[in-house]
């Protein structure tokens, strides 16, 4: 029963290497998606190309309903799957940050790789101003500890929050992100630009 | 000529495919933020070993020994390099190119590609995980902080996108 990596005698290098074609694999749906564009990334916030939103809930939505499937056949333990832990003021005020990041850079760090990797110049700049970010997060940790670690509330889920089953907390997501497809894709008529595919 | 990119549907299902695999097989979701984190620590343990050892952030990393670069992070970081590749050398969009609306100068593209940039990894900091390992993962594991983050980037950059309009439309 998965994870896999959780099983007694499982080797470092093996999850290691399943890092690795993990990565690749990431890296690859990226690319694929057009997120190695930014101008095609920050579409979704002017309702231009509206890629990021389809993508991101689709793939949500695949992760969230496989791992139900697997767990219901005895194939994942979810118990043994990370769960993030929630820091209200963290997650929020980072959240703002990044979000003033993403439009002023055009990436967010997983998109920026992929653009990296086909050459874009740009997304070097990002990538080298990530890492100053971080460096400056680990520098200035001991002065925002308080935001950091502030009200901790534990790897809560929002089904219990909300006193639903995984089930029909998933089934609401879907009806919900096919809501915003079908905006999304009104949005792109109504927003629509000269095709930049060319430029990219 | 360079091939189309792939259905937004398509390459969603592609992700989600992605993920469920990393959560299968590892028990953990998908991450970019952390592994450029260890990749710094790294770097800032071999310039100056003292100041790492010294600093309560820095040492945990170091603990037994031990290299932060040989963790999950900075491998899969390396492997999304290595896929980003592959899928621009297949679709023959490998170039190296500075993107840019027309209406700015380079210059001004690469000051807000490297702010950006500083801001994201920053805020993802904070946030323990950016739209891959906090947004994306998150909710695939139906955690609050997963959709509260989500909620977080996506109002922001809404909200900051009618100041930096001019920079892309």
């Amino acid at each position: 029963m998965g994870p896999i990596s959780s099983l007694p005698g499982f080797p470092e290098w093996l999850d290691l290497t399943i890092a690795f074609i993990i990565g690749i694999g990431f890296g690859y749906a990226l690319e694929q998606a057009g997120f190695s564009s930014s101008r095609k990334l920050v579409g979704m916030f002017y309702g231009y190309d509206t890629t990021v939103i389809k993508v991101f809930f689709t793939a949500a939505i695949v992760a969230l309903v496989g791992s139900q499937f697997l767990s219901y056949f005895g194939l994942l333990n979810m118990k043994n799957v990370f769960v993030n832990e929630y820091y209200i003021t963290a997650s929020i005020v980072g959240g703002v940050i990044m979000g003033a990041g993403f439009i002023m850079g055009g990436f967010c760090p997983g998109t920026g790789l992929s653009a990296l990797s086909i050459g874009k110049i740009d997304a070097l700049f990002f990538f080298v101003g990530g890492m100053l970010g971080a460096f400056l997060f680990a520098e200035t940790f001991p002065y925002i500890q308080g935001i950091a670690n502030g009200s901790f509330k534990g790897p809560v889920k929002i089904n219990e929050v909300l006193g639903l089953s995984p089930g029909v907390f998933t089934l609401l997501l879907i009806v919900a992100a096919i809501a915003m497809f079908w905006i999304a894709e009104m949005a792109e008529k109504k927003f629509a630009r000269p095709d930049i595919t060319n430029q990219l | 000529m360079k091939k189309k990119y792939m259905n937004p549907y398509l390459a969603g299902t592609l992700l989600g495919l992605v993920l469920l695999l990393a959560m299968y097989l590892s028990g953990r979701g998908l991450g970019a933020s952390g592994g450029i984190k260890y990749c710094v620590v790294s770097i800032v343990g071999n310039v100056s070993p003292q100041h790492a050892e010294s600093s309560n952030y820095y040492s945990k990393y170091f603990e037994g020994g031990m290299s932060p670069l040989k963790n999950w992070l900075p491998i899969e970081v390396l492997g999304i390099i290595v896929g980003g590749f592959l899928s621009g050398a297949l679709s023959k969009r490998l170039k190296f190119k500075l993107e840019k609306s027309p209406n700015i100068s380079n210059r001004k593209r690469l000051i807000f590609a490297f702010s950006g940039g500083l801001l994201f990894v920053y805020g993802a900091q904070l946030a323990r995980g950016c739209t891959s390992g906090a947004a994306l993962s998150g909710m695939a594991v139906l955690s609050v902080a997963g959709f509260v983050t989500m909620a977080a980037i996506f109002g922001s950059a809404f909200l900051f996108a009618w100041f930096f309009r001019k920079n892309w439309i």
